[in-house]
């Protein structure tokens, strides 16, 4: 039983945007663009002997997280701090995200798994069956991570004052 | 809002991740520096030059202007495997299935000859020099197909005389079917084939196109 899987191209049309912004949240500007570079070669790389074509957006994901973990690993091995420096200008048309730099510093100081599942749940706005699949667990872990990931960063993050 | 975003308020949290991280700026926003190195289309440009040279594009393909209109370029590893008309829906797709699903866009791989079809459509060059991977054609196919690349700038031949020199005096029809499935129109100048007697017979690319082409090649005098 061969599949008919669609060109590469299709799944980067479709999703690097969203890979991107996954991952730039999850590990920051500089590591989150050579973690995508990892993530496309390793999913070039496994794309011919993939058995269907069901979810790849959740398989491109996966591997994503995988990258994730990866990082997350390199970086307590290397004793480095969480938060990236500003190597790379950010547009000023993202307004949005500017002086959020506590934040996400929070996030990215957060465990593999519950990065994932927070970013997965808000940042991407991904129902709560995705985010299981992307981090492979149930729905009902997945809710708890996100739960878990909220919590401390409400911890981490300094107190905000009344305007 | 301005009393609710204090520490305790969940929304504020949500709504602060859900409005997402500033991304490195994208080519267009890049106030005329050219591509930011992080920015999403120049990653994901590294990223495919980095699994060419791992071999892992087995298609790499671009779209390129003429003057004939958008002409869609693949290649292999080995050579040049299509040349499809148009931004044709369905090229793509069909290299998935018949090459490798590992199709994407790369367009260095492309760059010898792109550079050599604007020098034939300036009037400039009358033979292309780049390998061909002749995979998608098949048999006698194949046969006049390949036949066919002996004929040359700004000469035509006839379906029969096609025939004749494949040794099949009686395959018109299926010199026909060959020149209607050849995957590499213009490099392999299925143009420069006639009904006998001179009238145009039909083209992948259009009828107008096979016009132009052999007025560019001097082979119609209209």
């Amino acid at each position: 039983m061969t599949v008919t899987l669609p060109p590469f191209q299709t799944l980067l049309d479709e999703h690097a945007a969203d890979l991107h912004r996954y991952l730039v949240a999850s590990v920051g500007p500089h590591d989150g663009a050579d973690c995508l570079q990892e993530t496309v070669i390793a999913a070039l790389r496994a794309y011919p002997g993939l058995a269907h074509d069901r979810n790849l957006r959740g398989w491109l994901f996966t591997i994503a997280h995988r990258k994730v973990i990866d990082h997350a690993r390199g970086t307590g091995r290397r004793a480095l701090p969480v938060a990236d420096p500003p190597e790379v200008p950010v547009a000023p048309a993202e307004a949005g995200g500017l002086g959020d730099d506590d934040l996400w510093g929070a996030v990215r100081a957060l465990p593999p798994k519950q990065r994932s599942a927070v970013v997965q749940r808000y940042v991407l706005d991904r129902p709560y069956a995705e985010v299981a699949a992307v981090i492979g667990c149930s729905e009902a872990a997945a809710r708890q991570n996100v739960r878990a990931g909220l919590q401390r960063l409400r911890a981490d993050l300094p107190q905000e004052v009344h305007q | 809002m301005s009393e609710l975003s204090e520490r305790s308020d969940p929304g504020d949290l949500v709504a602060r991740l859900r409005r997402g991280p500033a991304l490195p700026a994208d080519p267009a926003s890049a106030n005329g520096r050219g591509p930011d190195p992080g920015g999403l289309a120049a990653v994901v440009e590294a990223a495919l030059a980095r699994a060419d040279r791992d071999d892992l594009v087995d298609v790499g393909w671009v779209v390129t202007d003429s003057p004939v209109g958008p002409l869609t370029l693949a290649a292999t590893p080995e050579g040049l495997v299509r040349v499809g008309f148009g931004t044709e829906e369905g090229v793509l797709e069909d290299l998935a299935a018949a090459v490798s699903p590992r199709v994407v866009r790369l367009p260095a791989r492309l760059d010898d000859l792109r550079r050599q079809l604007d020098e034939y459509f300036a009037g400039r060059r009358h033979r292309f020099e780049v390998p061909l991977d002749r995979r998608l054609s098949h048999g006698y196919r194949r046969e006049v197909l390949e036949a066919l690349s002996d004929v040359p700038y700004g000469e035509t031949v006839s379906y029969k005389d096609l025939a004749l020199r494949t040794g099949n005096p009686g395959a018109s029809r299926a010199v026909g079917t060959a020149m209607a499935t050849n995957p590499l129109p213009i490099v392999v100048p299925c143009h420069r084939v006639l009904r006998s007697g001179g009238a145009l017979g039909g083209y992948g690319g259009g009828i107008e196109t096979k016009v132009w082409l052999l007025r560019l090649e001097g082979a119609l005098a209209l």
